[in-house]
C-alpha cells in the first residue's frame, strides 16, 4: 500500500484532494438549502424550518434521509436510458467544475506532501470551466424530454434556449478582464489583481484601471443567475405554469441529484465571481495596515457570542447544548486566528470565504425580492440589452487598454 | 502502455463508436448524443495533443452551442423514431464500393503523409498567445472574411424567417 503511494504520488494526492473538495461542497450545498430557506422565510416574514434540531439546524439531513427512502419510481412511457442519464448528467458536470477552483495563493505541504491548493490546474482553466458549463444545459433539456410530459418539455425547451442565449453574455462577461491580465489561468487572474491604488482602493478587477469592470460584473452576475436556472430566470421550473418544469416527472434521489446540481452551481458561479471580480483571497485592505489582520479575530469573536447568547435563551435542552458547542468552535478558531503563527493562515480562506458567502446571499436575496420574468421579457432582456451592453464593455475596455497602457 | 497511450485509444475507440452509434441510432436524439459524445471525446484528444485551446473551444462551439440547437430543433419538431429502409439498389451497389474506395484511400494517404516526419514535433504553435498572433497577424484578412462569412449567412436566415410577415 505505502509502496503504491510512493509510486504514485500525484494520482493519490489528486485523489485526496477530490475527496476532500467534495465533502466540502456536498456540505456546503446541504447547508446552502438551509440557509436559503431560512433567508428567504425571513424575508417574508416566516420562520422556515424550526423544528428538526435548534434553528432547523438537522433540516438538511432529515431532508436527505427522506430523498433515500422514499421511492424512486420511474414513470410509464419514458425514455429510460436518457431519462436516467440525465440526473447523474446533471449532477457530475456541476461538481467537475469545482475542480478547476484554485483556493489559495501558495503551495502547501501537508504530511510531507508539497501540493498546490487546487485539484486540477490547467492553463486555460477559465475556458474549461465555461466549457463545461456550457454542456449543462444537456442535463436539463434531456430530462425534460425524456420524460415524456408536456410539462417537462416545455420547462426543457425554455430552459435550453436561455441557457443558450444568456451564455453568449456570460462568456463576453469576462472578456474585458481577460483583455487586462492577458491570460486564462485563474491563478493568474487572481495574482493579477494584488496591490492598492493610493494606498487603499484594492486592485481588483471590479475598481481596476484602465476600464473598471463594474458593467462587466453586472452582466457577469445576470448571466450567470440566468445560467444557473434560478430566480428571477427559473422559468425551466416555474411551478406557477409548469407543476414543476423538467423535473416533474422526476421522485426520490434523481430528484435530489438536480437539487445539488443547481446548488453546486450556484457555489461554483460564487466562487468565480468573487476570483474574477473581488480579488479571490486577497484582503481588500492594504497590508502596511497590521490591524485589518485582525479582523478575522474580531468577526469570529462576535459570531461565538451570538451563538452562546443564542444557546442561553434557547428553549429546548438540544440547543441549549448545541449553539454553545458551535460557538465555542467559533472562539476556537477566532483564538487560533489571533496567533502569530496561524493568523496568514486564515486571512485568506476568511475573505474567501466571507466574498463566496455574500455572493450566495446574492442569490437569495434577489430570490426572496424579485418576480419572475415572462418569458418574452427574458429573451428580449438577454438579446436586446443585456448582449448589447457587454459587447460595448468589451470595446470599451480595449479601447482603454489601447489609449492609457501603451 | 504510458498512460497517454492508453488514453489515446480510449478516446479514440470512444470516438468512432460515437460516430458509428449516430448513424445506427433509430431516434434523432439519440443520434444527437453520440455525436455529441463524438466531439467530447475529439476535444479530449486535442487536449492529449496539447491544444488545450482548442480543446476547450472544441467543447464550447460544437458541444455546448450548435449541438444544443440541434437537440432543441429536435425536441421543438418532436421527431419520432425513423422508419428503417432497406438499401436502395443505388446506395447497394454504388455507394458500398465506393464508401470503400474513399476509406481505403484515406488510409493509404494518410499513412504516406504521417511516415514522413514521424518524430511528433507539433507544426503549429498550440498554446493561446501563439494561436492569436497567427490568426491576428499572418490570416488576419482570412479571419476577418470567415467572420463576415457568418455574419452575411445569420442575417440571410434572419430575413428568409422574416419573409413571410
Amino acid at each position: 500500500m505505502s509502496n503504491f503511494v510512493s509510486q504514485n504520488p500525484l494520482l493519490v494526492v489528486t485523489v485526496v484532494k477530490a475527496a476532500v473538495v467534495l465533502i466540502a461542497l456536498l456540505t456546503a450545498v446541504a447547508y446552502l438549502t438551509w440557509f436559503e430557506r431560512k433567508a428567504v422565510a425571513h424575508i417574508q416574514s416566516r420562520l422556515g424550518p424550526y423544528f428538526v434540531g435548534p434553528h432547523g439546524l438537522l433540516q438538511p439531513l432529515a431532508d436527505g434521509i427522506k430523498n433515500i427512502f422514499k421511492e424512486d419510481i420511474t414513470p410509464a412511457g419514458v425514455y429510460r436510458f436518457t431519462y436516467f442519464l440525465a440526473p447523474f448528467l446533471s449532477l457530475g458536470l456541476a461538481l467537475t467544475s469545482i475542480a478547476l477552483i484554485p483556493f489559495g495563493p501558495a503551495e502547501v505541504e501537508v504530511f510531507g506532501v508539497t501540493t498546490n491548493l487546487a485539484i486540477a490546474e490547467v492553463n486555460v482553466g477559465l475556458l474549461i470551466l465555461f466549457a463545461i458549463t456550457s454542456l449543462s444545459v444537456y442535463g436539463v433539456a434531456l430530462a425534460g424530454w425524456s420524460s415524456n410530459s408536456k410539462y417537462p418539455l416545455l420547462g426543457a425547451l425554455r430552459s435550453s434556449a436561455q441557457m443558450v442565449s444568456y451564455e453568449l453574455t456570460l462568456t463576453l462577461s469576462v472578456v474585458g478582464i481577460l483583455l487586462m491580465t492577458q491570460t486564462f489561468n485563474l491563478r493568474e487572474i487572481i495574482v493579477h489583481q494584488a496591490g492598492h491604488y493610493w494606498g487603499f482602493i484594492p486592485r481588483w478587477h471590479f475598481f481596476a484601471a484602465p476600464f473598471p469592470q463594474v458593467i462587466g460584473f453586472l452582466c457577469f452576475f445576470t448571466a450567470a443567475v440566468a445560467e444557473t436556472n434560478r430566480a428571477p430566470f427559473d422559468l425551466a421550473e416555474a411551478e406557477t405554469e409548469l407543476v414543476a418544469g423538467f423535473h416533474t416527472e422526476y421522485a426520490s434521489m434523481k430528484f435530489a441529484m438536480f437539487f445539488i446540481a443547481e446548488y453546486a452551481a450556484m457555489v461554483t458561479v460564487s466562487i468565480l465571481a468573487s476570483l474574477l471580480f473581488f480579488g479571490g483571497w486577497l484582503s481588500p485592505f492594504p497590508a502596511e495596515w497590521g490591524w485589518t489582520l485582525y479582523i478575522p479575530t474580531f468577526a469570529l469573536g462576535i459570531g461565538a457570542l451570538l451563538l452562546f447568547w443564542d444557546g442561553a435563551r434557547y428553549p429546548t435542552l438540544f440547543g441549549k447544548i448545541l449553539m454553545p458547542v458551535l460557538g465555542l468552535v467559533l472562539a476556537g478558531l477566532a483564538f487560533a486566528s489571533a496567533q502569530p503563527g496561524l493568523i496568514h493562515v486564515i486571512h485568506g480562506p476568511f475573505w474567501f470565504l466571507g466574498k463566496v458567502f455574500f455572493f450566495l446571499f446574492l442569490y437569495v436575496w434577489i430570490r426572496g425580492t424579485l418576480p419572475r420574468l415572462r418569458y418574452d421579457q427574458l429573451m428580449n432582456f438577454g438579446w436586446k440589452v443585456l448582449l448589447p451592453v457587454v459587447t460595448l464593455n468589451v470595446l470599451l475596455t480595449a479601447v482603454a487598454i489601447l489609449v492609457f497602457q501603451k | 502502455m504510458s498512460a497517454e497511450l492508453l488514453l489515446f485509444f480510449v478516446f479514440a475507440a470512444l470516438a468512432v463508436l460515437g460516430a458509428v452509434s449516430l448513424i445506427v441510432q433509430r431516434h434523432p436524439i439519440h443520434s444527437a448524443l453520440s455525436l455529441i459524445v463524438v466531439m467530447v471525446a475529439l476535444a479530449a484528444l486535442y487536449l492529449l495533443l496539447g491544444a488545450e485551446f482548442i480543446a476547450a473551444i472544441q467543447i464550447i462551439v460544437y458541444a455546448g452551442a450548435i449541438m444544443v440547437l440541434f437537440v432543441f430543433v429536435i425536441m421543438v419538431l418532436n421527431a419520432g423514431e425513423e422508419e428503417r429502409t432497406n438499401l436502395s439498389r443505388m446506395a447497394r451497389y454504388v455507394g458500398v464500393p465506393l464508401s470503400i474506395l474513399l476509406t481505403a484511400q484515406l488510409a493509404w494517404w494518410m499513412m504516406r503523409a504521417t511516415s514522413g516526419h514521424s518524430n511528433g514535433a507539433p507544426l503549429h504553435p498550440t498554446d493561446t498567445r501563439g494561436l492569436a498572433r497567427l490568426l491576428f497577424s499572418d490570416f488576419v484578412f482570412t479571419f476577418e472574411l470567415t467572420a463576415i462569412l457568418i455574419l452575411v449567412a445569420m442575417l440571410g436566415a434572419v430575413v428568409l424567417a422574416r419573409r413571410e410577415t
